[in-house]
This record gives C-alpha cells, structure tokens and sequence, in this order.
C-alpha cells in the first residue's frame, strides 16, 4: 500500500469496547446494555469499571430497546450491544416507535454485521440493516472501516444528540486510519485520484485501497473515499469527487439494494448523473464460511473492486 | 396524602368522559370503549396520587411520570392532560385532525406536554418505564414511574421480557396497571388468546400483584395508595384493574364492539344525555 501503513490487526467490535470504555471514563451518563452478549460486544472493560451502568438484559432485545428510549428520558446515554441482526431487524418496531419516532438520544451499536461473521452462516450475516436503519427519519447510520476509526465514531456518539446506528463487525482487520481525524457525516478522502471515484464503508474500506493499488499498477488513479457515515451523507465530497472522475464504484458488505450504493445512485441520478457500478451482496443470504472466502463468493473482494472500476470507466463518454 | 376530594373527582369523571366521546365524535374516528373504562384510573392518577412538577419537562426531575403503553385509548389521556392543565382544553377539538398535536396515537413528535414517548405498537411501554424507572435510581431520584398496558396487549411478547427484567432487577419504583377489561378488537380476549391466570403468571414472574375495580374510584384509590407503599421492597408492583370497556355509557359498555368505533349523531346525543356537565365542555 502507498499511502497506508497497517500498525496492526485488531477487530472493529474491539474498537467499539475501547471507545465506549473511555466514554464511560468521560460522562457519568454514558450507560451501556447488553443483551447476553458481553464478550462479543467487547463490552467487559465498561463492566468491570462502571457496574452501576451496565445494564445486562439477557436474551430479550425488544426490551432493550425499549429499556433505552426510557433510560434517556432520565437524561442517560444509553448504548446498546448486541448483534446487527438482533440489533435491527429483530426489533425494527420498537426502534421506530420507541427510539426513532420519539427522538430518542439511543445509540443502537450492531456488531457481527455482514459476511465477515463468517462462520455462523446467513441467519446471523444480516445484510439488509444500513438500509432499514437509514430510512428511518432522523437515525445516524454509522459504519467506520477499521478498529481505531470505530473507538472515534463511539466516542463521537457520545456527545452527538439523537438516534445513531453504529454498525461494525468481528473478523480482525487491518489498522489503517491512526492518527486520521473522524467527524460524523465527514467522508475521509483516503486517496486522490481523476479516473474513478471509488467510495466505500466497513471493512470495504481497506479492500478499496487495496484495488486502488492493483489499478494504479494498471495507470489508474483512482480516488478512494470512505464513508463511514451513510446518514447523513456528505454529499459534497460524493459530487466534489465524481465531477472529477466522472464515475464511481460503491463498495459494502451489504445487498446491493439499500446501502450506501443506493445512496451514492441517489445523490448522482438528482445532481451529477454519471456510470456508476454497485460492489455489493447481490440480492442474497450469505452462508457459512471464512471470512475472505464468502467475498470471494459474493462478489465483494479486491479484484471485483478493480474490475467494477474499470467496467464503469469504459462507460464514461 | 390528603384525603381525596371525592366530589370534585367524580365531576372530572363525568366531564373526561364527555370530552372522550365528544373526541371521537368529532373526527368520527379513535378509541372510546377503553378510555371510558380508564377514566377513574386516570383522574386518581393525575389527580390524586401523583406529585407534579407545574410545568412539563422531559426529563420529569423530581416528579411522578405516567407512560401509556396501550396509545389507542389516547382520548382519555389526552382530557386528562388538558384539565390536568398541561394544555388548552380548547385544543381536544383537534384531536386526530391534519396539524395537531393530538396524534391519533400519543406522539412527542409535535412536542405535546405530558408525552415522554410514542406509543400504539402494543408491548413496548412497560420497557420505556422501566428504562425511566432505572434512570430515576442512577439519578438518586425516588419519585415513582407509572405504566398502564392493555389486557389484550398482553398478548405481545415484549411484555414479558419486560416483566421479567423487572423482577431480576428488583425495580421497586415501578407501578404498573393492567386495563383487564377482558376485550379485544376480535371479541373477548378469553376466545381471541386466553391470558388463563394472568395474576398467577405474574405473581410467578416475580412481581407483587393486586386486584382491584378500576371503575370505582374510592378503590381505584386505594389501590394505587396501597400500591405506594409496597414501593421499595425490591418488587415492581402490578395492579390488575377489572374495568367495564365503555363504563358511564350504557350501549358501549362492555363489548369489544366500541373499542375503537365512534358514535354517530344520535348516538353521540344518547351518550351526552346520560354524563354531566361539570367543567364545561370543550
């Protein structure tokens, strides 16, 4: 990689742990809850310095989240543990009703999403959860790319006002964003580059820069951008990019219906129309297996990437 | 706890019910059955047994807060907040109209005083006030949080979670009610899903449960008194309130027909006839 030093490998699930551990060191507020998940979640540092705020809820998630909502009618900031798949569509209803619709200052934190759960198989990869979460009115949809961009984006949640989804995941991933800024709804510009816009989230993310190598070894400058933050969406950076490149490549561990790609067609089809080619689950369920082999299968690995950018440069007039 | 002006409760009764009915009436759409059942629990709620703060704030600092998890018997929550004061009573004119603040189901959406969080969707209530009840211990805050759910909202399995948090919790600063008027949408709950014994099943759950008439109101309040002082002894407390879904008007009482139809003209007079004006209608 050019630009792009890994420091190390860690989980981004470990990152949430360390941040929401430091929160806890910063607000009295900040309260956590689990549902049977604690090591999962990473959540055991917050537990063992903060008993009084952890709250452990069992195997029930709805009454999680309705536990949340009323926590912050007290004026707590609750964080909720659990799987994306239990953390979302399990409870979509009660995320509405409760947290959504009432406005409430939840911060709802979704480990193991994706196809890099791995071998658990489809019924815990959910990979439909960024879209639920976004089209509720007023939910932050955050997905951070590596460990230490998911301890910032905890962090950042807990001075950010209203209902936040944090989606990060399990495998260990490279470190690759020390010492890079986070600002919520603020895209990270990785590289620069004036053939293809390539914007990505989660741990597609590092594949990203990985095919900007393998295209830059074909003369092609792509220009990777992360957003880690699908709701709202920097717009600015998204069309900023693309009236450069005139083309751009999504990338997600997410179904292709949805996602930040639908997002990005979005934006360009109402201000900067132009060719852009989807890098995500093609409407399917995932399946058991390592964590690199299920995007190969799926469609979701570097060399789709690579490929995706130069089919959508060919479409370019 | 003085003692309870009887009178003056009784004249909200009679006036909440004629401002319920007048509701559903006017926008000819919502809920009376249930809300005329509940009136007496609400009026010795936010009458009696409560401790207010003057002004509504969220948070609800230092004060007793009430959460409506069975939203759709809104109409009588809604009387009760306007002549609790919290709100113009004028404004029950809008109620289920385009721009109001009183939403079909309670909403804090249009910021309407009195409401901490939307409800409707049956089964997340008892969650929220229990979520409130533990902010309230975090905060050294020993006012009390109150909750009234369905019977037929039992149903839901969220309730039970809830129910069983509360008791592994110990969350003692909790009053919940159950509206056990036996009715649902379908017909009777016991041919819709038997709840069986449902005193049996939270007592079996861990809770501390009391049984009472809710459409007496001398009892209704001492019940809820009795409730208070079981608070604090590592029990969430569960009042089961045998209520008469339509009570005050003859032809809705009892049957699972007016739980959310609204009277017509006639019916609308039928029913004033028979409910005091006491406080001046809206």
């Amino acid at each position: 990689m050019s630009a792009f030093t890994v420091t190390e490998k860690k989980d981004t699930r470990s990152g949430f742990g360390a941040g929401l551990h430091e929160l806890g060191k910063q607000n009295p507020n900040v309260v956590a809850l689990c549902a049977d998940l604690l090591g999962s979640l990473k959540m055991d540092a917050f537990k063992k310095d903060f008993p009084e705020r952890f709250i452990q809820v069992g195997i029930a998630e709805a009454n999680m989240m309705g536990l949340a909502a009323g926590l912050t009618i007290g004026g707590k900031i609750p964080f909720t543990g659990t799987f994306a798949n239990f953390s979302t569509g399990r409870v979509y209803d009660q995320i509405r009703q409760s947290i959504a619709y009432s406005g409430k200052n939840v911060k709802i934190c979704a480990s193991h999403a994706g196809l890099t759960l791995g071998e658990d198989g489809a019924t815990h990869q959910i990979l439909e959860d960024i879209g639920m979460m976004k089209m509720l009115p007023g939910m932050t949809v955050i997905v951070p790319c590596d460990y230490e961009q998911t301890r910032l984006a905890t962090i950042a949640l807990g001075t950010h006002t209203g209902p936040a989804y944090l989606r990060f995941g399990r495998p260990v991933w490279p470190i690759f964003t020390t010492g890079r800024a986070f600002e919520i709804g603020k895209a990270d510009r990785m590289t620069e580059g004036s053939d293809v816009s390539i914007f990505a989230c989660g741990h597609m993310v590092w594949l990203a820069l990985e095919a900007a190598n393998q295209l830059a070894e074909k003369g092609i400058q792509s220009e990777v951008i992360n957003i880690h933050t699908i709701k709202p969406l920097d717009v600015k950076a998204i069309l900023d990019s693309v009236r450069k490149t005139g083309c751009a490549v999504t990338c997600e561990e997410h179904q292709i219906n949805g996602g930040l790609g639908d997002s990005v067609a979005q934006t360009l089809s109402a201000h900067h129309p132009a060719p852009l080619e989807m890098v995500a689950v093609n409407d399917s369920f995932g399946e058991s297996g390592k964590p690199l082999d299920l995007l190969k299968k799926y469609g979701l690995s570097t060399e789709n990437i690579a490929a995706a950018a130069e089919k959508v440069m060919a479409r370019k007039k | 706890m003085p003692h309870p002006d009887l009178p003056q409760l009784q004249k909200l009764c009679s006036q909440i019910r004629r401002d319920i009915v007048r509701q559903v009436y006017n926008c000819q759409s919502g809920h009376p059955g249930g809300s005329l059942g509940c009136t007496e629990f609400f009026v010795a709620l936010y009458f009696h047994i409560m401790k207010r703060n003057a002004s509504f704030q969220m948070n609800g600092k230092d004060e007793d807060i009430f959460f409506l998890s069975n939203g759709h018997i809104s109409p009588v929550w809604y009387a009760t907040l306007a002549r609790s004061g919290y709100f113009d009573v004028k404004e029950l004119a809008t109620f289920r109209q385009i721009n109001s603040r009183l939403q079909g189901h309670p909403a804090t959406h249009e910021h309407l005083p009195g409401i901490r969080v939307a409800s409707g969707s049956l089964g997340q209530g008892l969650s929220v006030a229990i979520g409130a009840a533990l902010a309230k211990k975090l905060n050294k805050d020993d006012r009390t949080v109150y909750v009234l759910m369905g019977d037929g909202e039992q149903q839901e399995g969220q309730v039970w979670e809830a129910s069983m948090f509360a008791a592994h919790n110990k969350i003692d600063n909790l009053i919940a009610t159950i509206d056990y008027n036996g009715q649902q949408i379908d017909g009777p709950v016991d041919q819709v899903l038997s709840l069986k014994d449902l005193k049996a099943k939270w007592e079996s759950f861990g809770w501390t449960v009391l049984e009472s008439n809710g459409n007496k109101l001398e009892e209704v309040i001492a019940v809820l008194e009795k409730a208070k002082t079981l608070l604090g002894e590592g029990k969430p407390v569960m009042n089961l309130m045998k209520t008469a879904m339509g009570f005050g008007v003859d032809f809705m009482m009892g049957s699972h027909k007016w739980h959310g139809v609204a009277p017509n003209e006639e019916e609308f007079k039928k029913a004033m006839a028979q409910l005091e004006e006491t406080l001046g209608d809206f």
